[in-house]
């Protein structure tokens, strides 16, 4: 099935698919779209599922929460100041090893008030134990949410994904997604096994009782490791995804552009990387052998794979639409942290939903080769920051 | 000893991890959660049994669940796990419990 | 309820050997629950108290099914349990054993929210009126006057939060107060919050020996005394019904209650208060006694 929706309905079509039975949410644009279709979705009775409309985003997490550690296959969304309210709840889900899925419909953090796209709120919970992914699409945010249950769920990983969309690029713009029919969702998505635990009336156990401090560490390193493995079942549910539904949307965690034979290459993730890459057949053809590599998923970040796409080329830049204040944008320091002897240039872009058009894209990238071609990128260790209308 | 990760059988890994969630981070019921309370007593309630008229005040508002008691018979007390609070001896309306310095 | 009626209850809730402190109020209501509900509930624990007394991993002390969940999120997680067992046509109760702090302050909005949605969960109050778990600072249902680490000199300048007659006037079905005191009752009010359903909230008085700074063994005779000097009263509303209960009934006539200051005088929390702040107290205990004979005029079982 082909049709045009928004990106927030393409979200809430991949909840319905995905049979969730729980779902709780809190008011906040521009997340709002994705659960207001949920609403009516149960209300109408497409979907059979509790829709628990609650007081604050802290609870709407602790809902599904709630709902998760008793069985129940869940879902909320949120943005921004939501998600940072929700901060302690996503921990304590992560930690829970509940295979919670949440759509976050990324946007600026305040003051000022802004309504608008950056990174920053998604990338705040890169240390809570949630698999980060970014989508680029109507269509990716469509399919990362679909297959954030088949990976959340899975025996190897049980962690809870966030699937990140940009505000309003990719939440209020209507594109054609193709969608598969319920009936093949099922077969490929069962229903929930209830793992690590459920909590059900009769079994009394208590989950998450005081004990030795080792046994934090533990669990600790129990999740990191569920974190490197979900690498591989990222890979392979998203390749299994691809072959029966045929959606076009690339697979694994990185999405290489024209990266055969690149000399340099951009680094970045989520909507503008559409941006990106025309500026890279731009400058593919004026002779720049540039090519991109668009994570699509932050956490696990993607080591391995980044590492080899650095080792061949002679320089990166790193698209970076978030920053840590006092430091430098934030993909750019986790590119960075594992870039070798790769030189990494970080250019900070896009806050507030500032407007980056391929040609700004075409002129940081050639800007960067140039540098780099005349021995400057030693000075790249200050991140930059690209605001052309201040002079 | 530090420990690295090298991923081997993702499958038998994850095997085990999943047992050691469900290990680590689930608590079952059992007595002496906190290990034998008892060692905090300084008084010891002893039931005079000529006293008692087994009413089960006691068994009642007992905070730890250290009285066993059966309705007409003898309240027994669980001195491993009695933290010597006083509570029974205080609500006992025949006063037929003493709280006796403990070692004596 | 009978005591040997409840001494046959098949769950202990506690069980021996737990980390609670001597003569700890929190026990003694959850051996009731314990027994009163059976092994058909969930238990959704909020940060407090009970996040210690369930115990040391590996072991619980609580014979429940227990979810150990953040401060602020408790009645929000059990909504949340509430929903799952509903979707998936399963029975039990689910319960938020929770402490004043947990309700009436961090959680509020959350309790007030699944009030709202009349969302069929019980939920206890255990209230020993200051946050004991962190050592004795004061909350919104700390009494005032008292003298708790974070009013340690003067005491406490505000006035006690009144949970249960705000959860009442949100129209839930049923809400109570209840005292370690009188155990029994208690376990009769849980009797009956389980035939209703929808949200219920009990209001459990449970006085704190270390906080309060009495003798363990007094736990049960001051929260007796708090009675029986009229400064907890017991009541229940159950459907749109007022209540005043037995136990509290005779002290709607002031004559006969004790003097505020017997029940004051067994706590180290009031030990400086000067006779103006015991009358005080008194005409405050006197002003609550006002309100809630008028509430049981207006909503109370005679009405036409």
């Amino acid at each position: 099935m082909k049709k045009v929706l928004m990106g927030s309905h393409a979200v809430a079509e991949a909840v319905r698919r995905a049979r969730v039975e729980v779902i709780s949410a809190y008011p906040i644009t521009p997340q709002t779209v994705i659960v207001e279709k949920l609403a009516e979705m149960v209300e109408r009775g497409e979907l059979k599922a509790k829709y628990v409309r609650v007081e604050s985003e802290h609870s709407a997490l602790a809902v599904v929460y709630g709902s998760s550690a008793s069985g129940a296959r869940v879902f909320t969304a949120t943005s921004s100041h939501g998600l940072l309210y929700m901060y302690e709840m996503l921990w304590w889900v992560a930690n829970s090893r509940l295979p919670v899925v949440m759509a976050v419909a990324t946007r600026a953090i305040g003051p000022p008030w802004n309504i608008h796209t950056d990174h920053i709120d998604a990338l705040t919970i890169r240390d809570a134990g949630w698999i980060i992914g970014f989508a680029e699409s109507v269509q990716e945010a469509f399919d990362m949410t679909l297959q954030a249950y088949k990976v959340a769920e899975d025996r190897r990983v049980l962690l809870p994904v966030m699937v990140a969309l940009d505000g309003f690029i990719i939440s209020h713009t209507s594109e054609p997604v193709v969608m598969p029919e319920e009936k093949e969702v099922a077969e490929w998505l069962p229903p929930r096994e209830p793992l690590p635990f459920r909590l059900e009336p009769g079994k009394p156990f208590a989950v998450g009782n005081l004990g030795p401090d080792s046994v934090t560490m533990e669990l600790r390193w129990n999740s990191w490791r569920a974190a490197e493995r979900a690498k591989s079942v990222i890979q392979e549910v998203s390749v299994e995804y691809e072959k029966r539904f045929s959606t076009g949307t690339p697979t694994g965690l990185v999405e290489k552009y024209k990266v055969d034979g690149a000399k340099y290459l951009a680094i970045s993730t989520g909507a503008w990387s559409g941006d990106v890459k025309e500026a890279v057949d731009a400058l593919r053809e004026e002779g720049y052998e540039v090519g991109l590599a668009r994570l699509r998923y932050m956490r696990p970040f993607p080591r391995e794979e980044l590492q080899e796409l650095l080792s061949s080329v002679k320089a990166a830049v790193v698209l970076d639409r978030s920053v840590s204040i006092g430091h430098m944008g934030i993909l750019g320091s986790e590119v960075k942290s594992i870039a070798g002897r790769t030189p990494v240039k970080d250019v900070i872009a896009g806050l507030g939903g500032v407007d980056v058009s391929y040609e700004d894209f075409a002129s940081i990238l050639k800007g960067a080769v140039e540098e780099h071609e005349a021995g400057l990128s030693s000075e790249w260790n200050v991140a930059e920051w690209h605001m052309p209308w201040v002079t | 000893m530090s420990v690295k990760y090298l991923p081997s059988d993702l499958n038998k890994e994850a095997e085990e991890d999943l047992r050691k969630i469900r290990e680590k981070l689930l608590s079952l019921p059992a007595p002496g959660a906190s290990g034998p309370t008892g060692s905090w007593r300084l008084y010891r309630p002893e039931i005079s049994a000529a006293k008692c008229v087994k009413c089960g005040i006691c068994w009642l508002y007992c905070p730890e669940d250290v009285i066993s008691w059966v309705p007409r018979e003898l309240p027994k007390i669980d001195y491993t796990y009695c933290k010597g609070c006083g509570l029974c001896a205080n609500v006992c309306p025949v006063k037929a419990i003493d709280m006796v310095v403990e070692g004596e | 309820m009978s005591l040997p009626r409840l001494a046959q209850g098949k769950n202990r809730g506690v069980m021996p050997g737990n980390p609670a402190c001597a003569g700890c109020p929190h026990n003694i209501g959850l051996r009731v629950m314990g027994r009163v509900l059976g092994t058909n509930s969930i238990l959704v624990v909020p940060a407090g108290c009970t996040s210690i007394i369930s115990g040391f991993y590996p072991r619980s002390s609580l014979t429940f099914p227990v979810l150990h969940v953040p401060f602020a999120s408790a009645p929000a997680v059990a909504s949340g349990v509430r929903a799952s067992m509903d979707i998936k046509g399963e029975e039990g109760v689910v319960v938020v054993w929770s402490g004043d702090g947990g309700a009436a302050d961090i959680g509020f909005a959350t309790l007030s929210a699944a009030a709202v949605r009349n969302e069929d969960i019980l939920v206890v109050v255990s209230d020993n009126e200051a946050y004991m778990n962190t050592g004795v600072q004061a909350s919104g249902t700390t009494t005032w006057k008292a003298l708790t680490t974070t009013s340690p000199v003067l005491g406490k300048s505000e006035e006690k939060k009144d949970i249960a007659l705000i959860m009442m006037f949100h129209k839930a079905p049923y809400v109570a107060t209840a005292s370690v005191a009188f155990p029994l009752d208690f376990a009769e009010k849980l009797e009956r919050a389980l035939s209703v359903k929808g949200f219920r909230l009990i209001h459990l008085h449970s006085p704190c020996p270390p906080g309060w700074r009495f003798d363990a063994g007094k736990t049960a005779e001051v929260a007796r005394l708090a009675i029986e000097s009229g400064a907890w009263i017991l009541w229940e509303y159950s459907q749109g019904t007022f209540k005043i209960s037995p136990q509290s009934r005779p002290y709607a006539d002031k004559t006969r209650r004790k003097p505020i200051a017997e029940y004051l005088k067994l706590q180290g929390r009031f030990s400086h208060l000067t006779q103006e702040d015991v009358a005080e107290i008194e005409r405050k205990v006197d002003e609550n006694w006002r309100l809630v004979l008028e509430l049981e005029r207006i909503y109370g079982p005679q009405k036409p």
